[in-house]
Formats: structure tokens, sequence, C-alpha cells
């Protein structure tokens, strides 16, 4: 195969080219109600071409690996039409590398029954819940192996596993519907998702007393985030402005995005990396071959850095970062995010409360999008805190804030770091790659919450 | 791989089978920054295959190429475990007449697409000169095929021409985003009324305006409408959501649940649109069907399995995604027209907003109808007149009580993303809060 593709990646005329071959296989189980509707096996395999002429790409993808050479030059010739510059990509050392997946406990090698026989468990305990009107459950384990070649040189075989869970409990009284999800991921370990049961309970019952919880007033409040929520909220206000796609050709967005500016206070550090091991966001090299690293996006509230691919880098004259990831072969890689996270500070979360007249306490997600300026993100779990004490629980709430304004309102920062691997990242068509995100407990003063 | 390979193989195995193939072929030009950045062809067959086996459903799925036996290897393996079968594959039968394929979209011209960008462009500079576009002009040509234990053999070709457009302008850290897209099966889609529609906003956003937390009338252009209550519908009109008792509409069929000026169905068979089609992904013939006949709640949207479990006909709605089961979703949603024209609209508000795009309003408990959004582009209106852009503002409410009482429904309708057709909607008082701090 090696022979092949360095023999297909030469002679174009082109400033460089790269092939990527894919397989992957994953299996599907997914409960509604009592249900389980779906069980699925997939596979797939697939490949596509990147050429870039004069900094114009040309992209190819296919099924089909055969004729390499004349999707090449459709490719090149895609490119040529797109051309108009100079072609700028950061230099990385070629490598010749095979990595292997290190499943502790492999997900793709559990029987199909095991699988079942959990999540039918799990799914017993949501719906013998009083109040309890439905469940859901997606389940899903794949292993991808995905070969690169470059026109460099560059030949890497790397594998990796990817396994998801999220149930869902629907709570219902009369015409009011309420739920509360669970959501685990890991790049390695079929053990991350048993031994759920207290948890699945807790998820369950939580349905239930939103029924009874009241609604927000809309506003201003001090919040203050779990680990969960934090990590989504380093993810969606932070972490997309630093990909380095939205910055590099954007005059104005560069000059707001000046390294070194000051985004927050003393205590704030933010890190974005793949070189993070044993986390869904983690792998040895991204999709263009650079090796992965960990990067300070924040340093003491100051930025220091963003994330690149190779183009980006260059353009930017700064380090490739080595976070060019695609969803999968019918994609060019762009640059993503991989395993996000805040530092943690030195509070206690006790402290935290105990220092809050009026405010929300607010945890678990339900999502969270960006305009790069603005950032919304969705708590499944909130409550009111009260002179320094937690108080009645509420109704799901949704933040929203303007990232220049909001990292500077971080006043807290708790001593708790937890990572969360169950989101997938959206970005244009590629959605859903694994990433993960996690931070401690962090407080928020001024924070606009919707509600009635 | 032929798909009647795999249906004959299977269906030695298995007692009913179903093959779902698809293959596309796509070209999108890419321009990022003002500048033609990259030009595409995404290229792929994905096929599925669907059996029962004593009376319980197995699935598999394989993008590319893939051995016959081991798909229905895979398929076989998983019935094992698989949801009982309660519906029986449709036979053939008559498909509504629906046009969607032009020949003509695959034959416009690389060059050509790179023109309507650099046009599309060129007028947005003209009008803003630091404006930033980015975004695509796409050609696609997809053929779909479903065969069936039971005769039925379907194949279409659909063809999609769209564009789409995001601008942003950069003052300061202050940022604005503008944008507009459209979808259509020939290549008949105008650059020029997305750069009208772009250059409307930006004139709109140029003045800043703002509001002050308290309830007041909004009314929701219909990219408004569609970021802030189409999510929720979408799903509470899924039968397999409302067999399970999780969508409040469950049992209120007859009842008026909206506003009387207020009519709603699920459409397939308008011709040339992006969602339209034949029949649907288990080969269920498309059907125009009515959901709310003046706020009546009327229908819900089933594929054959749900249909099956509730008593009821599958209504075409069986949607595949990714090499998944079929599952109920809405086709296309075409609200009724409305007396108001927009402009009356905005003349009857004394203090309001108007909502062109509500981000992450979809984030919240979308079962019970919630939403709460930050609103990316929207305009304060005052005596009648829109004063200018707001900003960090939120709208909240839910969707069951704001379209159950609407002030007016708007007289003229657009296509927003080729799955909805709709007017602008007043709602007569909303939760806004604003930041101060």
């Amino acid at each position: 195969m090696r022979d092949q593709l360095s023999e297909a990646v030469k002679g174009h005329n082109a400033d460089y080219v790269e092939i990527r071959l894919e397989q992957n296989e994953a299996t599907v189980l997914v409960y509604q109600g009592k249900r389980l509707e779906e069980v699925g096996r997939t596979a797939g395999s697939g490949g596509n071409v990147r050429a870039l002429v004069k900094g114009g790409w040309g992209f190819v993808s296919f099924n089909s690996i055969n004729g390499l050479r004349e999707k090449v030059e459709a490719a090149t010739l895609q490119a040529r039409l797109a051309s108009k510059e100079q072609s700028q990509l950061a230099p990385v050392a070629p490598v010749v590398d095979v990595v292997e997946a290190q499943g502790r406990r492999d997900p793709t090698k559990i029987p199909l029954v095991v699988k079942k026989q959990l999540l039918d468990e799990y799914n017993d305990i949501v719906l013998r819940t009083p109040k309890i009107q439905t469940s859901t459950i997606n389940y899903h384990d794949s292993r991808r192996k995905v070969i690169l070649a470059n026109s460099e040189g560059t030949y890497i075989e790397q594998e990796k596993i990817d396994l998801g869970l999220r149930l869902t409990a629907v709570a219902r009284d009369a015409n009011d519907i309420q739920q509360r999800s669970l959501s685990i991921g890991s790049s390695s370990d079929f053990s991350t998702v048993v031994n759920l049961q207290e948890k699945v309970r807790e998820i369950a019952n939580q349905a239930v007393r939103l029924l009874s919880a009241p609604e927000v007033k809309g506003g201003e409040y001090t919040v203050i985030l779990d680990p969960v929520l934090a990590g989504v909220f380093a993810h969606e206000a932070f972490g997309h402005l630093s990909e380095a796609d939205f910055v590099y050709e954007n005059k104005q967005l560069r000059e707001i995005m000046v390294l070194g500016r000051r985004f927050g206070g003393k205590q704030l550090n933010i890190v974005d990396g793949a070189a993070v091991p044993g986390l869904r966001g983690s792998y040895k090299y991204d999709d263009e071959g650079t090796p992965a690293t960990k990067t300070y996006l924040i340093r003491e509230g100051i930025l220091e850095a963003r994330l690149h691919s190779r183009e980006t880098a260059a353009k930017m004259a700064e380090k490739p970062t080595g976070n060019a990831r695609s969803l999968s072969y019918f994609f060019p890689p762009i640059v993503r995010m991989t395993n996000t996270f805040i530092e943690p500070g030195s509070a206690s979360f006790e402290e935290m409360v105990s220092e809050v007249k009026e405010g929300v306490y607010v945890k678990d997600w339900y999502g969270g999008t960006t305009s790069l300026e603005m950032f919304t993100f969705s708590a499944a779990e909130a409550y009111m805190i009260r002179e320094g004490k937690l108080a009645e629980l509420l109704r799901p709430v949704v933040l929203t804030g303007n990232v220049f304004v909001t990292l500077n309102n971080i006043d807290a920062i708790g001593d708790d770091l937890q990572m969360n691997e169950g989101g997938g990242c959206g970005k244009g068509e590629q959605i859903p790659l694994p990433v993960s995100n996690g931070s401690p407990h962090i407080r928020i003063r001024n924070c606009l919450m919707g509600g009635k | 791989m032929e798909a009647e390979q795999i249906l004959s193989l299977a269906k030695k195995v298995a007692d009913e089978a179903e093959v779902f193939q698809v293959h596309s072929q796509r070209v999108p030009v890419r321009f990022e920054a003002n500048r033609l950045k990259q030009i595409q062809r995404q290229e792929g067959t994905a096929t599925a295959l669907r059996l029962v086996k004593e009376g319980k459903i197995g699935l598999s799925a394989v993008g590319g190429e893939v051995q016959v036996q081991t798909l229905v290897d895979m398929a076989v393996k998983t019935s094992q475990f698989g949801a009982l079968a309660n519906f029986i594959f449709p036979s053939a039968s008559v498909y509504p007449d629906v046009n969607i394929f032009d020949p003509e979209t695959e034959k416009v011209p690389v060059e050509k697409m790179i023109d309507i960008s650099e046009s599309l462009v060129a007028q947005l500079t003209e009008h803003t000169p630091d404006i930033l576009c980015e975004g695509a002009i796409a050609k696609e040509v997809r053929q779909t095929r479903i065969l069936n234990s039971k005769g039925a053999e379907v194949s279409y070709l659909k063809s999609l021409f769209s564009i789409s457009l995001e601008g942003v302008v950069i003052r300061d850290t202050d940022m604005l985003f503008v944008g507009d897209s459209e979808s259509y099966c020939r290549p008949e889609v105008d650059g020029k009324t997305i750069a009208k529609r772009v250059i409307e906003q930006l004139e709109l956003a140029k003045r800043k305006a703002s509001v002050s937390t308290k309830l007041m009338p909004v009314i929701f252009a219909p990219r408004g409408v569609a970021s802030a209550f189409i999510a929720p519908l979408m799903v509470a009109f899924n039968g397999k959501l409302v067999l399970e008792g999780a969508s409040p509409l469950k049992n209120r069929q007859g009842e008026e649940v909206f506003d009387n000026k207020l009519s709603l169905r699920d459409d397939a068979t308008i011709h040339y649109r992006p969602t339209s089609r034949p029949c649907d992904d288990e080969g269920t013939p498309s059907q125009s069907t009515l959901l709310v006949e003046r706020g009546k709640l009327m229908n819900f949207l089933y594929d054959l399995q749900t249909a099956a479990l509730a008593k009821t006909r599958s209504t075409g709605n069986g949607n595949r995604s990714r090499g998944s089961l079929p599952v109920p979703s809405a086709n296309c949603f075409v609200l009724s027209e409305g007396n108001v024209p927009f402009d009356d609209m905005v003349k009857d508000m004394k203090e309001g907003l108007v909502v062109e795009q509500l981000m992450g309003a979809e984030q919240g408990n979308l079962l019970a109808g919630d939403f709460s959004g930050n609103v990316l582009l929207g305009y304060k209106v005052e005596g009648g007149e829109i004063v200018g852009r707001v900003k960090d503002t939120t709208v909240a409410g839910n969707v069951y009580q704001v379209l159950k009482n609407l002030e007016a429904v708007g007289k003229e309708r657009r296509w927003i993303g080729g799955f909805l057709f709709s007017p602008a909607l007043y709602c007569p008082s909303l939760s806004v809060a604003t930041k101060v701090g």
C-alpha cells in the first residue's frame, strides 16, 4: 500500500499532494422507551486526495481506490482553478509511523449480548421510576483506521477507537414534559459505561423533580458552573475563537486576537491538546500528519497561542499545533479542538457558593453554540443560590454572553478539574467529532440568562 | 455492489428484506475571506440492508465497497437482538409525480460557479468594503434506489443547486453577522436575491439600539421563525415521540392547540424543492400531510414501524441518516400565509423587536417546547419604525404558548434552507432580557 500511495502522489506539478484512505466499522444500539429499536452494524471504506496549487485547494473524495492517479490529477486541476497566490504550508518533518489503537477494554471486541444486557438494565432503571414517561438511549462504538501519505514523504497508519453513550429520561405530568440526560464517552475503555446504575437512577429522579421546579426569571446573575458545563463554556466561548481558520484571513479579527492580549484574570489558564493522553480528543498525529501538541491558549489570563493547521500556521507565522482534523474521508481536514480545558485554581466549591448573595448554580449540558463573539450554552440542571447557600431547583436555563466580556468576569476558579468525554463537536458539515472538554467549578459575574 | 444481488442473497436467509442505496456526487466551490479557496468533488455510495428474520429486524450499512456476503451476515447477526418488525414492506405503488431532477444542474460549469461567488462578494464589498464573506456554491446529483422483497423497486434522481453566504463586519470587538442561503433542484438560484437580502440586513443594522429587560411584542421574520420554533415543532409532530408520550401534543387531535390564524402541513411533493421526492426512504409514496388546520391539531408524522405500533398509516416520513433505521421526521414544513404585510406589523408596534436570527434557541427543553436564544441578528422597533440593531439580548418563551396567541401572520412567505416555507409571525408579548452590567 505504501508504495502504491507514494507513487500516486509523485510528479503532479502541484505544491503539495496528500492521499488519505480510511476504513471504519461501528456498532449502534438505539432504545426508544421499552423497545430496543435498532441494533445496527456499519462498515465503510473510502478515501480522498487533496492538492495545493498556488494557494488554491482541490479536494476529491471517493469510495474506490481504483484510478488513484486520475483522482490526484482531478484534485490538482481543481486546485489550479482556485489558485490565486503563493502556497504556504508550515514545515512539518516527514514521518513514517504506525500507531495502533490502545483499547484498555476495547468496546469493539465486547459481544453485542453484553452491551444489550447492560443497556437493558439501565433502561429498566429509568422506566421503573415513577412519573417517567419514556426513555431514549443511543450507544455507539467504532474503530477507524486512517492511512495518510503525502508528497513530502510522510506515511502514517493510525487507528482510533471511539465509544459514546447518551441516555435520556423523560418525565411527564399532564402537558408538562421535562428531561434529563447522561452522556459518557471514551477513546479506549468499555469500563467507562459499566456500573452506572446509581447515576442512571439519579438522572431519572432528577427529570421527575424538574416537573415541579420553577422557571428562572430572565436577567443577569452571578453563576457558578459545574465542571461539565464549565468545560462546555471553555469550548464554546473560547475554544472556537482560538481556531485559526476563523482568524487567519481576517485582518480585524487578527487585531482583536493578537497574541499577548489580556482576556481574563491571572488565575485563568485554558489549554487544548491532543497530546494530553487517554481522552476522546487524543491522538499522535492529526489528519495532516502533524504531531499532536498541548497548547496553552490562555496563560495567566493572556492570549498565548491558537490552534492551527499547516496552512493557518504558515500564514500567521506561528507554529503548527496538530489540530487539522476531518470527520471522515468525505471531508478535508479543518482546524478543530481536541481536549479543551480550564486548568484548576485554588477555590473550593463551598467558598464560591458562600460568597454569592443571589445567583444561580448551573450543572451539566444540553448544548452550546457560538458566533465567535456571542456564545450560548444551556444547563440541564440549575439551582438558585441565596445568601451563600444552594436553594431551590430551577428548570433548565440557557446562558449567553460576549466572550470579550465574560472571560474577564470569571472571579473564582475551583480546585476540582474534571474532564467530560460525553460530547461531540460540530463545525460546518463535520459533526459530531470526538472531543473532550473540562474544567473545575468556576464562578462568573453578570452572566445573562433567558427566562420568563 | 449491486442492490439486486444484495436483495437476492438476503432473501435466501431472511423472511423479508429491503435494500436502500444512495449514490451522490457533489461539487462545492468554497470561498473564504472574500476569496475563492477550495474546489471539491465529493463522491460516495451508501448502502443499507434491513431484513426481517424470525420476526425481528436486522440492520447493516456500508459506505463504499464491501462484500455482499459481509453485509448480509452483519444484518443477520444483529437481527438476533433486533426489535420485532410490526410493519410489512410496501409493495410497488403509484408514486406522485414530483419533479426534482434537472439535467442542467450537473452541467453548470465550475467556472460559472466561481463567477457567481465572485459577483456575490463584489456586490457585498461594494456596499460594505470591510465585510468578509464566506460560503459555497454547490451542485449535486443523487441517485436513490429502494428495493424490497415485496416487489417494490424505486429509483430516482435528484439534483440540487445551492448558494450560501455568511458575512461578518468587525468593528473593534463588535461583530455583525449577516447571511442568507438558497437551495433548489434547478440551477436557477439567484445570487442577486441573496445579495439584496444581505444588503438589506446591513442597512438595517447600521445603527445600534438597545432594549430593556421586560415583556414586549416580537416579530419573528421567516429566518427567525426557522431558528426559534421549527426545531420544537418538528419534535412535537414526530409520531414516535407522540407514541411514547414524549410530545405534548399526544391525545390532542381535534383540539385547537395553536392560534386559528395558523395552518401547517408537511409536504414532500412540491416541485424542485430540496426535500421533495416520489417516496420516502422506505418506499412509501410521498404526500402532503395536514398537521394543523386553522389552529386545530390534525395529524402526526409516521414511518412504517411507528405507524404500525400506533395503528395508523405511514405518512411517507420514514427518513434515514448515516446508515440508521428509518425514523419519522419532517420533510418540509409549509406554514399558511396570513394577511398582514411585514411593514404593517412593524408600523403597528410602539416598542418591540424584530428577530431575524436567534442563536442557540434549540438547546433548551425541546420536548416541552421551550426556547431561549441570543438575538444574533435583530432590530429594535420604536414608534412603528426599525431604529437599529440590538445586541446582548435574549428572547425566551414556550412555542405552545407563543403560537397559541398571535397578533398577526405575515402576508409574504419565503423559503428557508429548503425545509421551511414561512411567513413572519407577530407575537404580542414575549420575555426579552438584556445585559446592563
